[in-house]
């Protein structure tokens, strides 16, 4: 794991494993009446450190989620931010301990400018009360800047972010949230709706986020992206981890097993040879040998033989 | 970084590692919502112009500016309230109720005038606070919780002239205590070069400027557009929705207190069953100025340019001897070729 963590980063930061965790869940659980939700759920988030949460729909990904940005509460288990034991009460305490979830939608106001939006509802101002307004110039300068930090570069703040690609909405969203004093990020599923392109520039300013110091949560069903930038790998499935492992104790074949369903799969696989008209002789014999997992799987060994994968990454993400 | 992602061939961007190009000079000039109105306003009035000779003296000029302002006052807040993604079909009416009230506060109490029209800002203030805040309780569109209190109101307005004067219109206030100031503050003139100009054209102008300033410099005037815009995003962002909704249509409040004292002071007397319709003036006003129905979008230029058109075809008709039952029939037409400019500019404005 500690080989993981690029070599430009700052030196103290280096070696996660070893700095405190910023939020920790031990055991915990949510049940909405009695549908046990999430059962007995450990995760660990370190700053400069990604941890993707997989699982396929209904695994408890959102679950786990509101739980953690505080949206709603856990009745089972430990949830701790820096070693103390927490219980939030709305998603605002949450960000004031430094935890902003950057959700899908992405609260952006499609028809107000860039520099607009980022300082939405903490516009910064200037002057007393009776003509206290808003400091354009010093608000543009920040949002360009805070842009830039994370690899953004627009030259006019002024166009209506609704103009603006979705993932450079998203991009701004994450810029905004690491601005205003956010330390742990939860990102819910960034990427789900965007193109491979766009999908590279997110996966690149998580990276980003990632050398800035933050921890990151990302919440995808995507092995694949979580596979480039992620440094711990929670897969949950009925609500219980199904696997938990660093980086360097699996391979993006195993985590593509096992977020395709595993053993399940192979029980698709036997019923629809039940059924008449699906040729089972075509489908793949083993779910670990699908062709697009085995491409990948290659691509990952290749890299692996020069530089470790962090090199993977790298290549992925530039 | 971002520069490898662009494939070949295609025109590189301005600064290194921009994906986006800064937009042309006269997309930016398009984008902004009043140029539609600005145009349509030039239209109209060169029209005027070489159609009615009378269109083209001084004397005309303050009379379209006068008719221009007394909608104008209220499409203000009208245009602000719909850039916040909200209607306010009680205008109308309010503006009469705010007379209304001034006047019969004044008389039946045997009180000097400004204790009327003090009153009166507090009830219209009210009107305008329960309009926000019925909205804001009961979740119902801002049509529907209007629409309600316009009727109550054109009701009431009925119901309670009568009850206390036993006449549909109010008694004249003008020999009372401080008619004299009060009529000087809201329905004055002032010569300029020989012109008489009403003094609403000034407040119009005044609150206009005042408008702009908070819309586009101020905090408030960044959560207007907001709540407009996507009000579930500002809301999780920390604006505060429901306080910004409730003090925009305060605000319409204020506006129709002010121009219904200018009715009172004007003509000393007020009939009880006016102002129906105006709303739709005030609303049609706003859209012409550039702003967009489903909120987020527009500006207090455009209200004023809106009114201003509306003036010029009010007036123009009349001296163009022309015959004013057409009147209403420019008005539709404008109002939809406002909205088709509007919506074509949007889409030239966002266009990527």
């Amino acid at each position: 794991m500690s080989d993981t963590t690029p070599a430009f980063c700052a030196p103290e930061l280096v070696g996660s494993s070893a700095a405190p965790p910023l939020v920790e869940l031990r055991g915990v659980g949510k049940s909405y009446g009695n549908v046990r939700a999430l059962h007995g759920v450990d995760l660990v988030v370190r700053p400069s450190t990604v941890t993707c949460v997989l699982g396929d729909n209904g695994a408890g990904k959102s679950t786990l989620i509101k739980v953690v940005s505080g949206l709603h509460q856990h009745t089972e288990g430990e949830y701790l931010i820096d070693g103390a034991p927490v219980r939030l009460n709305n998603p605002r305490e949450a960000l004031g301990r430094g935890i902003a979830t950057v959700y899908q939608d992405l609260a952006t106001v499609p028809l107000m400018p860039v520099w607009r939006n980022f300082f939405l509802g903490s516009e910064l101002t200037r002057g007393p009360w009776p003509v206290r307004r808003l400091d354009i110039a010093r608000m543009k300068r920040v949002c360009d800047g805070e842009l830039r930090a994370m690899g953004i570069v627009l030259d006019d703040l002024e166009q209506p972010i609704g103009s603006l690609s979705g993932g450079q909405r998203q991009s701004v969203a994450i810029a905004r949230a690491v601005h205003f004093g956010a330390r742990a990020l939860i990102l819910d599923e960034p990427t789900a709706a965007l193109g491979v392109k766009q999908s590279g520039v997110v996966l690149k300013y998580i990276a980003a986020a990632r050398e800035r110091g933050l921890g990151v949560i990302f919440i995808t069903h995507n092995p694949h992206h979580a596979y480039m930038v992620g440094d711990h790998f929670t897969v949950l499935r009925l609500g219980t981890v199904e696997l938990s492992a660093a980086r360097d104790e699996i391979a993006l074949d195993q985590l593509t097993h096992h977020m395709a369903g595993g053993a399940e799969l192979a029980a698709l696989k036997h019923e629809l040879a039940q059924v008449r008209g699906v040729d089972t002789d075509e489908l793949p014999k083993d779910p670990d040998a699908a062709p697009e997992a085995q491409a990948e799987a290659e691509a990952a060994d290749e890299a692996d033989g020069t530089g470790g994968p962090d090199e993977t990454r790298e290549e992925h993400t530039a | 970084m971002t520069e490898t992602a662009v494939p070949p061939g295609k025109a590189p961007a301005t600064a290194p590692g921009a994906r986006t190009t800064r937009r042309s000079l006269p997309r930016r000039v398009l984008a902004r919502p009043e140029v539609g109105a600005l145009i349509g306003a030039l239209a109209v009035y060169l029209f005027f112009f070489a159609v009615a000779p009378p269109f083209r003296q001084m004397d005309s000029l303050a009379t379209v500016l006068y008719q221009s302002s007394t909608i104008g006052i209220v499409a203000l807040p009208v245009a602000l309230l719909m850039i916040g993604g909200e209607f306010d079909l009680s205008a109308g009416v309010a503006v009469i109720t705010s007379a209304l009230t001034a006047s019969m506060v004044s008389w039946q109490l045997t009180q000097n005038v400004w204790v009327g029209v003090l009153v009166a800002l507090a009830v219209s203030l009210g009107i305008g606070a329960l309009n926000g805040f019925l909205l804001m309780r009961t979740g119902l569109p801002s049509f529907l919780v209007t629409l309600g209190t316009f009727l109550m109101l054109q009701g009431l307005n009925l119901a309670v002239t009568k009850l206390l004067t036993g006449n549909v219109a109010t008694d004249s206030i003008s020999d009372m205590d401080g008619f004299g100031q009060a009529k000087a503050v809201f329905a004055s003139s002032v010569g300029i070069d020989g012109v008489q100009v009403k003094v609403t054209v000034f407040w119009w102008l005044g609150f206009a400027a005042i408008a702009t300033w908070v819309l586009l410099r101020t905090k408030f005037g960044n959560w207007i557009f907001a709540v407009g815009g996507n009000r579930d995003s500002a809301r999780s962002v920390g604006v505060p929705v429901g306080l910004t909704k409730i003090a925009l249509f305060m605000s319409v409040g204020f506006a129709a207190w002010f121009v219904g004292m200018n009715q009172l002071f004007s003509f000393d007397t007020v009939q009880s069953g006016e102002g129906v319709g105006n709303e739709f003036l005030y609303i049609i006003a706003a859209v012409i100025g550039g702003c967009l129905l489903t909120g987020g979008y527009g500006s207090a230029v455009g209200a004023v340019i809106g009114a201003f058109i509306f003036g010029m075809v009010t007036q123009g008709i009349v001296y163009a001897n022309w015959n004013p039952d057409w009147f209403k029939f420019f008005l539709g037409v404008m109002l939809l070729a406002a909205t088709l400019v509007n919506l074509w500019v949007r889409r030239q404005a966002t266009r990527r």
